[in-house]
């Protein structure tokens, strides 16, 4: 009796593990750049003496949805977008560098290229400086030109250049604060391949459809192993009862 | 309680600011020198359950860890400064600024603010106000028995007096930039206050320096985009619905263990 309502029991609680990442790729649906969290569950067989009955599930994070969102028209000079794969590259607060795809830029009053979250964009060399301008362009490599204040449009300036990098997905994992980094730790190279759009935003890459099926999934695959617990209480009532007779 | 609740009230929350945003953005659809706003959102923190990488054995690591997210928050709600239409209205003291720059106008405690809308109106004393009453910052007055009143692509602010031929100059409008402009504080009345964000104001004639120019004539519309505001709003809409689905769903089985057990 009692494996069984172990065993049910963990089936009960990744599954609402499960749903908790279900319902995080939910709420991040409007979350620029948000890639969705990929669950799935892992069976772990305990070994013992006796028949082989207790194998657990475990829920693990494998990863992460990987496709492209989609892309929003903004029109702001300082909102850009990688086309296809790729990360571009910023300083997290340890100091070191990591990788997302959330392109709201903004240039902060030192005048240092920045995420909405703060985190200073990385050029070939460090974080980007920009200095005061009056129009501001990126280019598809991730070359910043500028306008600089008191120039006429003819004189532009190239004032650094994003850099992007495209890691295997297998190198780089996800940190508590939603940045990505490599696994040893290390600076991905730059890649020339990578491109950016501007005035364009990527959105979160979180399929609706898909996540409200899995919900619905998770919530009868939960009923299931609430039952089977159920059923196991009802096996030890009944053998509960035989022995009173 | 359950994390999977709460990821989900976090999703609630955040299309909530997001929808209020979008509400304001087309209240103000008509509002002279306004920037729209947008809510940005952020992924909260990650729970590390398991560590990916931990050691199985002597010499082999998980492949795989459980990060459990909690959800969203909105980390700022930033105005885009994008350009206006201008709206042609013959008024002399309609000014608008094509490109950077704001008006800086002085409040009553003394201090500055600064703004967009140009639509400027005469006080008793003959002073340039904004529709509020607060004065322009240098302030330019008008002279009694002004016949017109020019005012130049460089801000030059040239009076025609009754009796007298030659104009006269009465004083030069001058522009404030910001090298963040997100940074500035909206205060409402069309007016954004300076902040650490928004960085020192650097005030210079119009069409100098970076500087716009000065339209006589026109007012800058606001920069909302109904049709867009109306897309944020159904995708808002959507994701709200889909969010307080998952919240019932996580309340089902709940309920449902309660029930069974």
């Amino acid at each position: 009796m009692d494996r069984m309502l172990y065993v049910a029991m963990t089936g009960a609680k990744e599954t609402l593990r499960a749903q908790t990442v279900n319902n995080h790729n939910l709420a991040n649906v409007s979350t620029t750049g948000f890639r969705a969290d990929l669950a799935a569950f892992q069976s772990r067989a305990v070994d013992g003496t006796g028949f082989a009955s207790r194998v657990y599930a475990t829920n693990a994070s494998v990863g992460w949805d990987d496709t492209s969102g989609a892309l929003l028209t903004t029109g702001r000079d300082l909102d850009v977008a990688i086309n296809g794969p790729g990360w571009i590259a910023v300083q997290a607060a340890d100091g070191r560098e990591a990788y997302t795809r959330a392109g709201n830029l903004q240039v902060d009053p030192t005048g240092q290229l920045m995420t909405a979250t703060g985190q200073p964009v990385m050029g070939d060399g460090g974080p980007i400086n920009v200095p005061p301008y009056t129009s501001i362009f990126f280019a598809r490599d991730g070359s910043i030109s500028i306008v600089a204040q008191g120039q006429t449009p003819d004189t532009t300036s190239t004032v650094g250049r994003i850099k992007l990098v495209n890691p295997a997905e297998a190198d780089i994992e996800r940190g508590d604060d939603g940045l990505f980094r490599m696994k040893d730790r290390s600076d991905a190279p730059p890649d020339a391949a990578v491109q950016i759009n501007s005035g364009v935003l990527e959105s979160s890459n979180v399929n609706t459809a898909a996540a409200m099926v899995n919900m619905i999934e998770l919530a009868r695959q939960f009923e299931m192993q609430v039952k089977a617990i159920r059923t196991a209480e009802e096996n030890g009532q009944a053998a509960s009862q035989l022995l009173r007779v | 309680m359950n994390p999977a609740l709460w990821a989900a009230k976090t999703g609630l929350d955040a299309q909530q600011t997001r929808l209020a945003v979008t509400s304001n953005n087309l209240a103000n659809v008509s509002t002279s020198g306004f920037k729209k706003g947008r809510a940005v959102f952020e992924d909260l923190l990650y729970q590390n359950v398991r560590q990916v990488g931990g050691s199985t054995s002597q010499d082999t690591q998980a492949p795989s860890g459980v990060h459990l997210g909690t959800g969203v928050r909105v980390v700022a709600t930033e105005k885009l400064y994008t350009q206006g239409g201008l709206t042609q209205t013959d008024n002399a003291l309609d000014v608008a600024v094509e490109g950077r720059g704001f008006f800086q106008i002085q409040l009553p405690d003394g201090t500055n603010a600064y703004t967009r809308d140009g639509s400027f109106q005469l006080s008793a004393q003959g002073q340039m106000v904004t529709s509020s009453g607060y004065t322009l910052n240098p302030g330019i007055s008008i002279p009694e028995g002004t016949q017109s009143v020019t005012i130049g692509r460089d801000g030059v602010v040239s009076v025609r007096v009754a009796g007298q031929a030659a104009p006269v100059q009465v004083g030069q409008l001058q522009l404030t930039d910001f090298v963040n402009p997100a940074g500035l504080q909206p205060l409402g009345e069309n007016l954004l206050a300076e902040t650490v964000a928004s960085g020192p104001a650097q005030t210079g004639t119009p069409g100098q320096n970076g500087l716009g120019v000065t339209t006589q004539g026109s007012v800058e519309a606001s920069n909302v985009n109904v049709v867009e505001e109306l897309v944020n709003m159904i995708e808002t809409q959507r994701a709200y619905e889909m969010n307080s689905k998952a919240i019932s769903t996580a309340d089902q089985m709940l309920e449902y263990v309660n029930q069974q057990l």
